[in-house]
Parts: C-alpha cells; sequence; structure tokens
C-alpha cells in the first residue's frame, strides 16, 4: 500500500492542473470526478489502517534536505485518518454548494491537497510547507469571490494567519538548532524533559501557541474569524470551518501538547480561561448576531473552544486520571469531525437561505415552515446537531469533553457549560424567527429542496444521525490512538 | 430469562416515526393508522413483559473503550419499570386513539403523529433505561419532542413562544442534571445504576459532596416536572394540541422527574439536606400553582396549574424519602389528569377551539358523558372519598404529618385550593346557561374522543384499589394518624368545594380579582424582563465593539480614544444591573468549586 498517501496528496494538485487546462468551461465536474478519485482512495485508505495497532501506518519516508533534517516523511494514526477523512467528506460538500469557476475550482483543489498533506505529514518542515500552502488560495478565494468588504476581510484573514506562521516558525528553528530534528515522533518523546530551558523556551512556546491560536481561533485571537467567514462564498466557509480551523486544533495536539506540557501546567488556569472565554463569549456574541452567517461563525467559535477546553484539561493538573483524559481527548476528537460536519452543513443551510432570498439576515425571513417543510425540516437537524441534542452527533463529543474535564477541572466545566445553554437560545431564536409565525411576503415564491440539494442534504443528515446514535465506529478509529496520546502525556 | 420483548416496546414507535418520516407523510391517514398500530404493539409488549418477573434484555455497548470505560445501552426490569411501561404505553395508546378524532382535520396530522410516536420511543427509552447516560440521551429527546408538539401550530406566534420556552427552561434544568451525573460518574466511575448502587459509600464519605450531586441532578426534575422556580414553561406549552398536554403535560413526560428521582432514590436518600430541599421545593410548587390555578380564566391553563401542583405533592413525597407514595400518586394522577385534559379537548373541539371557560356554561347538558368523565377526575383530583386521589393524597399527607407538620399544613391548604379551583372550573363550565353561540351549539364528541374517556374515568376511579395500589401502598400507617389525616383532608376538601360552589353558581363573570394571582406572581414578567436585557446589552456591547474597533482604525490618535473611553464608561452604567447578575452566577460557580473541591 506503499504511495496511497502521496497519490492522495498529488491527485487534487492534478485536478486543479486539469481544471485549468481543460477546454470546457464548466469546471465543476471535473472537480468532483477527482474528488471521487480521492474519496475512494481514502476509503481503501481506512479499509487498510490497522486499528488496534499503535504508531504510524502507511508511513512513506524519503530523504529530502537531508542538511537541515527536513524529510518527505508521511503517514497516519487514527487522528490524521478522522481528519483525512473529514476532507474528504466536506471537500465535494463545498463544491456541489454553488456556481463556480474554474480558478475557484483550481484553488479549492490546491487546498485540499494542502489539507491532506498538513494531516499526514510527520516532519515540521513537510508540514509547515502544507500548513502554509493552505494559506495563499484560502486568501484569493475570499479577494476575489468574497461579498462585500471583502478587501478588509482577507487581508486581515491573511495578516493574522500569516504573522502567526512566521511567530511558529521562528519557534521550531529555535527548537531544532537545540535539538537538531524536525521528526514529530521524537520531538515528542524529548518534551517531556523540556525541550528548551529557560526563556527560551517561553519565547518558543509562545510563538507556536500564537501561530497555532490564531488559526483555530482561541479567544481573543478570534477577531479575523467573523468577518472572514462572513464575507467569503459559501463553500469557502464551509471548508474553512469545516477543515481549515482543524489544522489549527490537530496542530495543537500534534505540536504544543507533547512539545510543551511543563509549560502548558503552568499556564494552565490561564489557558482554560481563555478555552471558557471562547465557549461563553462566543455564544453570546452569536446571541447578539443577525446576520446568519455571522452568527455561525461564532458558534463555530464557541464549538472548537469546546475542544480546547479538552485538551487544556489532559495536560492541566498533576493529578489525571487516565480515564478522564481519554474520555476528553476521544471527545476533542469526536468534536473535531462532527464540529465540521455540522457547521459546514449549516453554512450550507444559510447559503441556500441566501440564494433564494439574496439577503441573510435572520428577520428577513418568517414563516418558511409553510412554505419549504423539508428544507425547514433538514436544516433543524443540523440546528439541533449544533446544539448538542443527544442522538445527533454534536452529542458525543460535547458530552465526553464534558465528562473529563469536569472530573479534572470542574469550576472551569461548570461555567463552559452555560455556552451549551446559550447556544440552544441562539438556534431556538433562529428557528423561530425563520421558520414560525405567519409567512413573510417576500418568502412567498421560494422553491423547496431541489435534486441536487436532496442529494447532499440526506446522506449528511444520516451521517450525523449514524454518528450520534451509534459512535463505536468512528471510536474504533481514535481509539488506539487516544490511548496511546494519554500515556504519552501522563 | 432473556427476551427481546422490551426492544420490540422500544423500538416500534420509533420505527413509526421514521416510516411516517420518510415514506407516508403525504398519506396522512395511514400515518396516523401506523402510529396507532404501533403504540398498540408497544402496548401489548409491555403487557406482556409485565406478566413475566424476571425478565432480562440482551444489552448493547454504545461507546465501548475497553477497558476503561463503556457506556451499555441496556434496560432495567425491576417492578418499577414494568408497572411505568404499561402505564406509559397504556395511556399512550388511549391518547393516540383519541387523537385520530380530536387531530381529524389538521394539515400537519403526519408530523403530528410521528412526533408523538418519536415521543413515545423517548419516553419508553427513560422508562427502560439501565443508566444515567442513556437516561438523559432520552430525557432530551422527549424535551425535543415536547418542543416539536407544543409548536405544531407553529404559524401562530404564540405556540413558537411556547416551544421555545418550554425547551430553554428545560435546557436550564438539564445543565445542572448533565453536572450532577458527571459528578456521580466520576466519583462512583460508572454510570449504570445498578454498579453505583454498591459503590454509593464513596459518595456517602463526602456528605457536601454528596448533596450537591443530589441538587444538580434534581435540577433536572425541576426542569421537566415544572417546578418552582422552572414552572412557567408547562402552563405557556398548553399552545400544544389537547391530547399532547394529556399526554406529555400530564400524564407522562412531566412525570419523568418523579420518575428519574425515584429511580435514583439510593443516591438522593443518602443525603437528608437534599431531601428536605426536594420536599420544600415540592411543596412551594404545589401552593405556588394551586393559588394561580384559582384565578385563571383558561380551561386548559388552569390544568396546568393543576398539574404543578400535584407534581408537587409527588415531590414531597419523594423529598420525604418514600418512593412508594411518589410512584402511587404518580400513576394515580396520570389518571384523572390525563381524564381531565382529554375532557378539555373534547369541549375545546366541540366549541371550535374556545378555551375561555367564561364562554362556556351549562355543557353538561351538551356533552354529558364529557362532563360525567370529568366529574370522575375532579372526584379523584380533589381527593374525593374512594376514588383514586384520595388514596394516593392521603398517603402523602399522611407522610407530612408524621415527618414535617410545616409541610403537612401547607399541603393541607393546598389540598383545601384544589378542591376550590377544581369546582370553580366545573361549575362554571358544565352548569348554569351557556353564555356562548359556540356553547349553545355544542354537541357530543365522537366514540373515538368519548371512548378513551371512559376508560380513563373507570381507571381514574379505580386506580386506587387493589390491583394497582398493591404494589405501592407498602407504606406503614400509623395507628391514630390513619383517622385524623383523612378527617382534616375531607374538611379541607370540603370547605373548598362548598366554597366554590357557593361562589361561582349562577355567575356570569369572576366575582374577585387577584391581580398578584391573575400575574402569576409577577414570575414569568420578571423572567422575560430578565432575558430581554440581557439581548439588549449583548447587543449593544457587540454593536459598541463592532463602532469602537472600526473607529479606532479609522479615527486615529487622542480623539478616537476619548470615544472610546466615554463609550466604555457609559455602557458600564448602561448595563449594571445586568452584569451583576452575570457575576453573581460566576460567583455561585467559584463558591461551590470552592465549598466542594478544595
Amino acid at each position: 500500500m506503499a504511495g496511497m498517501i502521496t497519490a492522495l496528496i498529488l491527485i487534487p494538485l492534478f485536478g486543479a492542473f486539469a481544471v485549468c487546462v481543460w477546454p470546457h468551461t464548466n469546471a465543476r465536474p471535473i472537480a468532483l470526478i477527482f474528488n471521487a478519485i480521492t474519496a475512494t482512495l481514502v476509503f481503501m485508505l481506512w479499509r487498510n489502517f490497522d486499528a488496534t495497532a499503535t504508531g504510524l501506518q502507511m508511513v512513506e519516508r524519503h530523504v529530502w534536505i537531508p542538511a537541515i533534517g527536513a524529510e518527505y516523511l508521511v503517514g497516519i494514526d487514527g487522528l490524521s485518518l478522522l481528519l483525512v477523512l473529514l476532507t474528504s467528506i466536506i471537500i465535494p460538500f463545498a463544491f456541489l454548494v454553488q456556481r463556480m469557476d474554474r480558478g475557484f475550482c483550481a484553488l479549492m483543489l490546491v487546498t485540499q491537497s494542502a489539507l491532506y498533506g498538513t494531516f499526514t505529514a510527520q516532519n515540521f518542515v513537510l508540514w509547515f510547507l502544507f500548513y502554509e500552502m493552505s494559506l495563499i488560495p484560502a486568501f484569493l478565494l475570499i479577494k476575489i469571490w468574497g461579498g462585500e468588504n471583502r478587501d478588509r476581510a482577507a487581508t486581515k484573514f491573511f495578516l493574522y494567519t500569516f504573522l502567526g506562521s512566521v511567530a511558529m516558525l521562528l519557534s521550531f528553528l529555535g527548537i531544532y538548532f537545540a535539538k537538531g530534528t524536525f521528526d514529530f515522533a521524537q520531538l515528542a518523546g524529548l518534551g517531556k524533559q523540556g525541550l528548551l530551558s529557560g526563556n527560551v523556551a517561553w519565547l518558543a512556546f509562545a510563538g507556536i501557541f500564537l501561530g497555532l491560536a490564531v488559526k483555530v481561533p482561541l479567544f481573543p485571537f478570534h477577531t479575523w474569524l467573523p468577518d472572514a467567514y462572513e464575507t467569503a462564498p459559501v463553500g469557502v466557509s464551509m471548508v474553512l470551518t469545516g477543515v481549515l480551523s482543524k489544522m489549527g486544533v490537530y496542530g495543537f495536539v500534534r505540536l504544543l501538547l507533547p512539545l510543551f506540557p511543563n509549560e502548558i501546567k503552568i499556564l494552565a488556569p490561564w489557558l482554560l480561561g481563555l478555552a471558557v472565554c471562547s465557549i461563553v463569549f462566543a455564544s453570546l456574541a452569536a446571541w447578539a448576531q443577525s446576520d446568519l452567517k455571522r452568527m455561525v461563525a461564532y458558534l463555530s467559535i464557541n464549538h472548537l473552544g469546546y475542544c480546547m477546553l479538552g485538551l487544556f484539561v489532559i495536560t492541566a493538573t498533576t493529578v489525571r486520571p487516565a480515564v478522564e483524559m481519554q474520555a476528553a481527548l476521544s471527545g476533542v476528537f469526536m468534536q473535531i469531525f462532527n464540529h465540521g460536519i455540522t457547521a459546514a452543513a449549516l453554512f450550507y443551510y444559510v447559503g441556500l437561505l441566501e440564494q433564494r432570498r439574496g439577503l441573510r439576515g435572520i428577520n428577513d425571513f418568517g414563516g418558511l415552515m409553510q412554505r419549504t417543510p423539508l428544507l425547514c425540516g433538514w436544516m433543524s437537524v443540523a440546528m439541533f446537531s449544533s446544539l448538542g441534542l443527544p442522538g445527533l452527533n454534536g452529542f458525543i463529543g460535547e458530552f465526553l469533553i464534558f465528562k473529563g474535564s469536569f472530573a479534572i477541572a470542574a469550576s472551569f466545566t461548570a461555567v463552559a457549560v452555560i455556552g451549551l445553554l446559550v447556544t440552544a437560545i441562539v438556534f431556538a431564536r433562529a428557528m423561530q424567527a425563520l421558520f414560525s409565525g405567519p409567512l413573510t411576503e417576500s418568502c412567498s415564491a421560494f422553491p423547496d429542496l431541489g435534486r441536487t440539494e436532496k442529494v447532499v442534504v440526506v446522506p449528511v443528515t444520516l451521517l450525523m444521525l449514524a454518528i450520534g446514535l451509534a459512535p463505536q465506529f468512528v471510536f474504533n478509529i481514535i481509539n488506539t490512538t487516544v490511548i496511546q496520546m494519554t500515556r504519552l502525556l501522563s | 430469562m432473556k427476551s427481546a420483548l422490551p426492544w420490540y416496546a422500544l423500538l416500534l414507535p420509533l420505527v413509526s416515526a421514521g416510516a411516517i418520516t420518510l415514506f407516508t407523510h403525504r398519506l396522512k391517514t395511514l400515518s396516523s393508522l401506523i402510529s396507532v398500530a404501533a403504540v398498540l404493539g408497544s402496548f401489548l409488549c409491555s403487557c406482556l413483559i409485565f406478566g413475566q418477573k424476571g425478565l432480562s434484555a440482551p444489552e448493547l455497548k454504545w461507546i465501548d473503550f475497553g477497558t476503561v470505560f463503556t457506556v451499555p445501552f441496556g434496560f432495567v426490569l425491576d417492578d418499577l419499570s414494568r408497572m411505568m411501561l404499561v402505564l406509559v404505553s397504556g395511556i399512550g395508546a388511549l391518547i393516540h386513539i383519541y387523537s385520530l378524532g380530536y387531530m381529524r382535520d389538521d394539515e400537519g396530522k403526519s408530523r403530528y403523529f410521528a412526533a408523538l410516536s418519536l415521543f413515545m420511543f423517548a419516553m419508553l427509552g427513560i422508562v427502560l433505561a439501565n443508566n444515567f447516560v442513556m437516561l438523559f440521551i432520552f430525557w432530551e429527546l422527549v424535551a425535543f419532542t415536547s418542543y416539536v408538539l407544543i409548536g405544531h401550530w407553529f404559524e401562530r406566534d404564540a405556540a413558537a413562544d411556547a416551544a421555545n420556552k418550554a425547551f430553554f427552561t428545560n435546557r436550564i434544568g438539564d445543565f445542572g442534571f448533565m453536572l450532577g451525573i458527571l459528578l456521580v460518574w466520576m466519583s462512583t466511575g460508572s454510570v449504570v445504576f445498578a454498579d453505583i448502587a454498591p459503590r454509593l459509600s464513596i459518595l456517602t464519605s463526602h456528605p457536601a459532596f454528596l448533596t450537591i450531586a443530589a441538587l444538580l441532578i434534581f435540577c433536572g426534575a425541576v426542569g421537566k416536572s415544572a417546578q418552582f422556580p422552572l414552572h412557567v414553561w408547562l402552563p405557556d406549552a398548553m399552545e400544544g394540541p389537547t391530547p399532547i398536554s394529556a399526554l406529555i403535560h400530564a400524564a407522562t413526560m412531566v412525570a419523568a422527574g418523579v420518575y428519574m428521582l425515584v429511580r435514583v432514590g439510593f443516591i438522593i436518600q443518602a443525603s437528608p439536606s437534599a431531601l428536605l430541599v426536594i420536599a420544600w421545593i415540592g411543596t412551594i410548587s404545589a401552593l405556588l400553582a394551586a393559588l394561580i390555578a384559582t384565578q385563571q380564566n383558561d380551561i386548559k391553563r388552569i390544568l396546568a396549574y393543576s398539574t404543578i401542583s400535584q407534581l408537587g405533592y409527588m415531590m414531597i413525597a419523594v423529598g420525604l424519602a418514600s418512593n412508594e407514595a411518589a410512584m402511587f400518586h404518580l400513576f394515580t394522577h396520570a389518571f384523572f389528569k390525563a381524564l381531565l385534559f382529554l375532557g378539555a379537548g373534547s369541549i375545546i373541539i366541540m366549541l371550535h377551539h374556545e378555551q375561555n371557560i367564561w364562554k362556556m356554561g351549562g355543557l353538561a347538558r351538551h356533552l354529558p358523558i364529557t362532563f360525567l368523565t370529568f366529574v370522575v377526575g375532579a372526584l379523584a383530583l380533589i381527593g374525593f372519598p374512594l376514588f383514586s386521589g384520595f388514596f394516593s393524597k392521603d398517603t402523602i399527607l399522611a407522610l407530612a404529618y408524621d415527618h414535617n407538620m410545616p409541610i403537612f399544613v401547607v399541603a393541607l391548604f393546598t389540598a383545601f385550593l384544589t378542591a376550590f379551583y377544581i369546582l370553580r372550573l366545573v361549575v362554571v363550565v358544565y352548569f348554569a346557561k351557556p353564555r356562548s353561540d359556540a356553547a349553545r351549539a355544542s354537541d357530543e364528541s365522537p366514540l373515538v374522543m368519548t371512548g378513551p374517556l371512559i376508560v380513563l374515568a373507570l381507571l381514574a376511579w379505580l386506580g386506587g384499589y387493589g390491583f394497582f395500589a398493591r404494589h405501592f401502598l407498602a407504606i406503614p400507617h400509623e395507628k391514630e394518624l390513619l383517622l385524623i389525616v383523612p378527617v382534616l383532608a375531607i374538611t379541607a376538601m370540603i370547605l373548598g368545594a362548598g366554597l366554590a360552589i357557593a361562589l361561582y353558581r349562577n355567575r356570569t363573570s369572576e366575582p374577585i380579582e387577584v391581580d398578584l394571582l391573575r400575574r402569576l406572581f409577577y414570575i414569568d414578567e420578571s423572567y422575560r424582563w430578565l432575558i430581554h436585557w440581557t439581548q439588549e446589552l449583548l447587543a449593544s456591547i457587540s454593536a459598541f465593539f463592532d463602532r469602537w474597533i472600526i473607529d479606532a482604525s479609522v479615527v486615529r490618535g487622542v480623539s478616537g480614544g476619548t470615544w472610546g473611553i466615554g463609550a466604555l464608561l457609559r455602557l458600564i452604567q448602561m448595563g449594571n444591573l445586568q452584569a451583576y447578575a452575570f457575576l453573581f452566577g460566576l460567583g455561585i460557580v467559584a463558591l461551590i468549586y470552592f465549598a466542594v473541591f478544595r
């Protein structure tokens, strides 16, 4: 099975190339064909993945730039596979949302390739290359195809994330000069003794933390996000929230936690405080929004805040029962996956509403249940999933995170649960404004879900239900990795 | 003996809900018949399960982390759950049948029956759950179906508001419930009730911790069973179709809070202070709701407040550590309150959705079956001798007399109020002359609706005797109590009933107006005010941030800075009270933390 991961990274790039040179103007079908190929490949990857084996699988290692210890090293463990799966679900989903020209398609495919690379690379130099590679197409997509204020939003997005990346790069150079390796596995092994000493360690920590915190984003580094998500075309918003934001969380799991456990322990109350602020303030901010897209954007921050809470607790204190750590970490992985699907679906639905109405203010609609019952029904499934209704996917991750974090950091968790309450208010308010009451005149000619829309909506909703009702099949992917990581961190 | 029967009982309604949603939502009659068939199947399975002691069902692992922890999906089939299973599916079946008549011409009939089936699934899940996580999942699912059904007539703003209110309020309770579950899980390392019981000593060795866990779990019941201060959603939930009010908001879902407390009674009863809080919350709710009920004019709202009041009685029993008394009253209440609601529904549908009691009158002649069955329900509610409510309420009063005199006095006064408000209702609705055209032209409901009324009337009458009571009347009655409590209770009842008859006979409008009760002790208004101002505050903060950040980047220098500081100060002044309320909440959390975990 050698070469599968490399193929996975390259195929979307070929796709981008094909889209550009193909004489036909309708680029979307070509992009979708390439997505079908990658999806098949990812499925095979999943089938060949040994869920019980520890360590990396399907490793490909080649000498690249030996002078600086840069290797071409790719491989997957449970977490990588989960994110690769997520990418392969979200990207085609985003392609189906709207008409797009060939430049758009090509840039999306480049992003896809970069995402596969980021989630499989196991050497810092390679990882960083892919990490940055995703930034540029995202910036262009917002800047060229965005809505109102796109220049401002795109610049803000680029500056924030780019500055974060630079800080991260500098930190890693520092680590490399001290330890002479870029290999994730080796670095993780060294993390416990303390990679660096004194102020240098703190500087390195600060750099990496900043880069990742902006990417996730963690309060108070989040201010680029509502603008970017609001302005970006719907498909791009879906990818941004569904997968790109996961790069930050992935970085926390892969880099920050194993490399700087001592630093995190010292700063734990502050970091937990930031996570709780993300959860509570973002949900409150969502409550105050009248633009649906901005509302969903803020809720994205809120949901990723739960991930951050779960991650910080597992390194927070000295007394941490393994059970609770595992619960929290599994919860985080589950939340990564579920949030990707649910948030992307929510953006998709907002996009559908915007296509029909031309506007997306919460008060621009009313009484849609009478006109478009299908749209309302399926959309409310996504909303209930996002507010954490048991039986749907959103609940599982949040519940496990709370289980773990409540045992380790009870007071922070108790405050964080307020977020759940506010999220419920946000969605119930939105559903009431959009769906119930008398039918607004401006919505009286809305078509209900069309054929293509149903093709998109049904499988995604079934996936939400499947994970909500029988989550074990996802846990099977990540279990071994979770156990291995907890052992590493405890 | 292993048997798949519980699985069938649980899953049949789910299959029905799925089939209606996916396939038959266009065929309204077929949808309704599928739903009725499913609930009858469930009822049959429940009866079979009831007949066999020592049954067990195959168990699944819902979440499996190997040796670390597992969350099973399994059933508990003790006396308690088997009785409850029959009750839920039985009343559910009656109300499904009644709905065939009540919702006959409704546009959203398929949606209604799909949601009703989903509700049955969730409610049976609560009854059968053998662990906290499963219980919590079904618990939330029930709240969801309740939300959908309250908002069934979604084009009415009032229905959508009521649905939202119910959902939020329940969510507040569930927020505590979840933390309670996590506390128990964390300390005992298990969520399965049968595994927690032997490890209870871990909890009992930290009394403060145990009390907090018990009270957090109780939070869930406060929300679900509409107890003070989270009772506000239930009266508004009457915006839903009346069969829903009978099934969900009187007989089963709201009783789930009591059932849950009984199920985990072994945890709660280990903490005397938690018990005391529960008993008093029950007492306050019983009194408060009965007082409000005396001044309402909407027939369903009167019954809704009556439900809160009766659930308060059950909470008193739970708080006095008597599971038997609580469950006994839960059963009899389920019969007579479902009956009263369905009777009200029969009137409402025949009067073309008129709910104001002052526009009724003289209906005894027009709807004789409804009238007779309603009177049986009312007699059971006020605890008239030899009707079911007499036995169950007496058990609770005797318990209170024995253990806590102040609670007994309040409960007795509530019994007086109960007789007063329900007799007021009966007199105004059924006697004197009709006071509206709709009432003059009204006629008896069809058999599909009166049939369930008759069955429920028999149950409401006989529910206190032998077969039903045998399972619950395990409480030792002491000799001298036996006489004094019923005598006092009957006196209170006669006084209340007599006063109502004297006051309301041949009236055409309300003779006494008590503003405080009319306006529900200002509780709903103050909540609304709080939510409104929180939202206003958030909006202004958000607007402030937007403006300030944009302005700061455009208007550089001193002027921007001073403007910003000025605006900030203005904001602090404007939002003082809400900020305090928020900090107050944080403070409570911090206090709990320091009290327990340090």
